[in-house]
């Protein structure tokens, strides 16, 4: 491409410095045309699938989420090209290689940062962070907390499988206390993290949990994820049929799912079980579940959902309820409004430039103290 | 001004002098403002056209206790009206604001220097401080000197009460203003410079812009009218190049070139940084130029800064992160990966002492190891190293025309040194400045992720964003051509040649190493990066004293220059002083096998003139 004459930049073209090559579409030298997003439904499922083969374990609960996100992708009208999936180090973490889109497997625990840097120089990139429980909240644990405090309007799905599969079988960060794994023959003595709780603390905008055998409701969450603008989290329950098969039977098998899992909905207050009598009450600042036609309650008793709470207390308390005191919650937990990173990192350059005009190299080199020598 | 307390005496009894250079060392607690004093001096001494080199040197604590001989901060200058290149070996003239200023810093004074100190300061508490047993302006320790005793705290007090409305504290922080002002008249600065800029710093605070210029000026007065000095001192106009000169540190030097380098590629700039002693300065620069399109990015730690750069590489902007050697540390897996990914990226080392958190403010050269040889598996990467605090505007926009042409990391090692000293900079036309060239991968039926040149072995940069080029990059093994993960023995074998022939095919784009002086004779001395002002003034003496000694100075040092095995082979003796237990020597050894002699000094502090010149003349 051609170099700009004098160094001189920003001719014309508003207020960015580089005109609109802030984003790489209309940058006179790249090879991006302005290309219109194709409709919903122009693009099929099999528009998103890559030509590698897919080497996870088979019955891996991984093939569920990849098939739930290539599904889910036609419908969200963004142009394939313009679609970047960033993984860290793990069995989930595979997952870019099996999209047709762009994608950057990186290092162990860092998609975040990576992703970061890939939002921050193109904003109209739809940027999506795959990655594990190891991967997330061990190895990754610091760039989790900061890259959802920052806002940016990444999708980030965390694989929850309670287990290290890739490094076949030690216990993660989410294990159950106890467990017994290879490096923990006589039980595991750390108690685990929540992820829903270090999203909430972290300030996460949009906050999720599905079940990958759960089809229908995993590809709504990521429909959601996707449509919020600002960091969208979503915890999926994933089954590692290898090192920790069933792991989440206990609540989510199908017979059961009903009486142990209660599926939250904005506006709607919390039913659940199969004959859907029970739902979940205040009783002060704790939640009870009550049983509704018993001692007069009614379902104007119970605790309605609202998502959109600028107070997170509640969809905390929502992600601390566990099996077997309460129904394991999925669903959206949260989702707020609030100004996304790398939208304030224009804005802050639009106005800089909008004050003093845009960078003049020649004025920048010459500053600070300057003489002449005849 | 109401303080005189000296009887007053005529100019026509003070004589003026001569001198070609001067070394002055500004010493003192670090809350009195010592860097500052330096810095306005060497601005003052700059504008009225004299050559200067700077060495700021100051204590990792931000406050120290008050008199306390770690929380002494100094600030050493050297100026001439000949060309120099280094800060000056030894102080001819010492300000030391306090006992435990001068108990530090004593020993660099030469013989017979000029010793200036605030009495004031001489309290039985802070001589205690500094480790004093007896007052040494009083037990005739100070002999060889020539000592100048004056109560600054006391004058600069008695000038300023009553004429301001601050307190006795703040009053105080003034009197390194009356200091300078001292210095002004001993050296026959002009104050108008000085003036100038207390009157914008201090604009929204009147009293203290008042308070520092009634110090300055009556500092310059009482040198001027009372006794004490003598004699003052002229400096003259240094013999430079004709052409438009600023002032410039190495750190204010790279933010600018990498900055420069984005408009001449037309690829808006992305720092990702953690902040770090020595470089922190850099993100500070550049986060203040947002009118050039560049994105600043404060990381969580120096792996989300990094990692953070290569994402913005992968979508087309041009990835920097900068640090100092810990950091690097951190950041190696992550620069492994944009090896295997084949992205551009430039990493920024501002060298400190090491291992560890080492000496976190002063100067070192030992990550030439770390960035050559420093990350699990082949993992190549360019190294390049400015000169001198001018040669980062454009070892800066090199890093970044190679980091494109090839597709790879580029570690820039600027040190302690280069990034606080401040030399003259000849301010460049933008016309001569090279064009970098950024070319990316437009047709999706040709496209292959790592198909390369073949030239430069540099694969295709395709953007997200671009119909039709989505592919998948990552750390795992490629597949030549194809990109795709490939565990194949003969392909892994074949791609790690390719990503090193790639890099060593850098040496084709690249200038020889020239040779200051003779090419062949009795010794080379060998230098890279901030090593240069000092081993280049040595070689001159002795070229001058008709000595057989040349030298020659590496930018490059991966690849080194393909005349470098040729340069080395013409002298009986190649000596390469570091700050260093010998690094690049090893490396030369190894490459070319010569018999080259480490000069080693890991000290915190660059080489001095004389040093080089002694550890030569053992080889002549």
């Amino acid at each position: 491409m051609s170099t700009q004459s004098n160094g001189h930049s920003g001719n014309g073209n508003g207020n960015k410095p580089f005109g609109e090559a802030v984003s790489v579409e209309s940058d006179a030298g790249s090879p991006v045309a302005g290309r219109i997003a194709p409709p919903p439904g122009e693009l099929k499922k099999a528009d998103f699938v890559s030509d590698q083969e897919v080497r996870w374990c088979p019955g891996c609960g991984d093939y569920a989420i990849l098939n739930n996100v290539q599904k889910v992708m036609p419908d969200l009208g963004i142009a394939r090209e313009k679609i970047v999936f960033v993984s860290g180090i793990g069995c989930s973490s595979r997952f870019p290689y099996y999209m047709n889109t762009y994608g950057f497997h990186g290092i162990h625990g860092r998609a975040p940062a990576i992703a970061t840097g890939i939002k921050c120089a193109n904003p109209e990139l739809s940027v999506w962070v795959i990655t594990g429980d190891g991967d997330a909240l061990s190895i990754g644990g610091n760039h989790f907390i900061h890259a959802i405090r920052r806002n940016l309007d990444i999708n980030y799905i965390l694989f929850n499988n309670r287990i290290y599969g890739l490094t076949k079988g030690q216990y993660s960060p989410t294990s159950e206390f106890g467990k017994k794994t290879k490096s923990t023959p006589s039980g595991t003595i750390d108690y685990p993290i929540n992820p829903l709780s270090l999203a909430i603390a972290s300030e996460s905008t949009f906050v999720a949990r599905s079940i990958d055998i759960d089809v229908k409701h995993l590809g709504a969450m990521v429909e959601a994820a996707a449509k919020h603008k600002g960091i969208s989290f979503i915890e999926v329950y994933q089954n590692c049929n290898i090192f920790n098969d069933n792991a989440f039977d206990y609540f989510a098998e199908r017979t059961v799912r009903p009486d142990r899992v209660l599926y939250l909905e904005h506006g709607k207050p919390m039913v659940f079980g199969k004959e859907r009598k029970q739902g979940i009450r205040m009783n002060g600042a704790h939640p009870e579940i009550v049983t509704i036609g018993e001692n007069g309650i009614t379902e104007n008793d119970l605790l309605v959902h609202d998502i959109h709470l600028t107070d997170p207390s509640v969809a905390f308390m929502l992600a601390r309820m566990e099996q077997p005191e309460f129904p394991q919650p999925v669903g959206i937990f949260r989702a707020i409004e609030r100004p996304t990173y790398e939208d304030m990192m224009e804005d802050q350059i639009e106005a800089a430039v909008a004050k003093i005009g845009p960078g003049n190299l020649e004025k920048l080199i010459n500053s600070g103290d300057t003489w002449v020598v005849e | 001004m109401s303080t005189v307390i000296e009887p007053p005496v005529s100019q026509a009894e003070k004589h003026v002098e001569e001198l070609d250079t001067v070394t002055i060392r500004f010493a003192g607690d670090s809350g009195d403002g010592m860097q500052l004093t330096g810095t306005q001096f060497t601005n003052t001494s700059a504008v009225v056209g004299n050559d200067i080199s700077t060495l700021p040197d100051f204590p990792a604590e931000i406050r120290a206790p008050a008199g306390s001989l770690p929380g002494v901060s100094g600030f050493q200058l050297n100026f001439s009206s000949q060309d120099i290149k280094t800060p000056g070996d030894q102080p001819n003239v010492l300000v030391a604001m306090n006992p435990a200023a001068l108990k530090v810093n004593l020993a660099d004074l030469e013989e017979g220097g000029t010793l200036i100190v605030n009495t004031d300061s001489f309290t039985p508490e802070n001589l205690k401080y500094a480790n004093y047993a007896t007052n040494p302006l009083e037990d005739n320790s100070l002999a060889g000197y020539r000592v100048h005793k004056l109560p600054i705290t006391t004058l600069n007090m008695n000038a300023l009460k009553g004429n301001v409305e601050l307190s006795r504290k703040e009053i105080d922080r003034s009197k390194n203003f009356f200091a300078l002002g001292v210095l002004y008249w001993l050296y026959d600065r002009p104050m108008e410079n000085t003036l100038n800029w207390i009157r914008a710093k201090f604009a929204k605070s009147p009293e203290l812009a008042k308070a520092n210029e009634i110090a300055l000026k009556t500092g310059y007065n009482f040198a001027d009218t009372t006794e004490v000095f003598t004699t003052h001192y002229t400096v003259k106009k240094a013999k430079i190049a004709p052409g438009k000169y600023r002032k410039i540190t190495g750190n204010e030097a790279t933010a600018i070139g990498f900055i420069t380098a984005s408009q001449l590629s037309g690829r808006p700039l992305f720092y990702g940084s953690y902040p770090i002693t020595p470089a922190s300065d850099i993100l500070h620069e550049l986060s203040r130029h947002k009118t050039f399109g560049v994105k600043t990015f404060q990381a969580e730690d120096e792996i989300a800064a990094v990692c953070a750069a290569i994402g913005a590489s992968f979508a087309g902007q041009i990835g920097l992160t900068g640090t100092s050697g810990p950091g690097v540390a951190l950041k190696q897996e992550a620069i492994g990966l944009a090896v295997m990914t084949e992205l551009p990226l430039v990493i920024i080392n501002v060298q400190r002492g090491g291992p560890s958190t080492g000496l976190p403010t002063k100067t070192e050269q030992a990550d030439l190891f770390q960035a050559v040889w420093g990350r699990n598996g082949e993992c190549p990467a360019i190294v390049i190293a400015p000169a001198t605090p001018a040669d980062c505007f454009h070892m800066a926009i090199e890093a970044v025309r190679l980091a494109f042409k090839y597709m790879s990391p580029v570690f820039y090692l600027s040190d302690g040194y280069l990034a606080n000293g401040a030399e003259p900079w000849a301010i460049p036309s933008i016309e001569s400045l090279p064009a970098i060239d950024v070319r990316f991968a437009k047709d999706p039926a040709t496209f292959m992720p790592y198909a390369r040149d073949p030239e430069t072995l540099a694969r295709p940069y395709a953007l997200p964003g671009t119909p039709g080029l989505e592919h998948r990059i990552g750390g795992i093994e490629k597949q030549h051509i194809t990109g795709n993960v490939n565990y194949d023995p003969e392909n892994h074998h074949l791609m790690v040649k390719l990503r090193q022939e790639k890099v060593d095919r850098v040496v084709n784009d690249i200038p020889p190493i020239e040779v200051m002086g003779e090419k062949s004779g009795k010794v080379l001395v060998l230098g890279w990066g901030s090593t240069y002002g000092s081993i280049t003034s040595a070689v001159e003496k002795m070229q001058h004293d008709g000595k057989s000694v040349s030298a020659a100075h590496l930018r490059h040092l991966n690849p080194f220059p393909r005349n470098l095995g040729e340069v080395l082979s013409g002298f009986e003796t190649v000596i390469v002083p570091e700050m260093n237990l010998g690094q690049l020597c090893t490396m030369i050894r190894a490459k070319f096998l010569v018999d080259a002699v480490p000069f080693s000094k890991v000290k915190g502090r660059p080489f001095q003139i004389r040093e080089i010149v002694r550890k030569v003349e053992e080889y002549l």
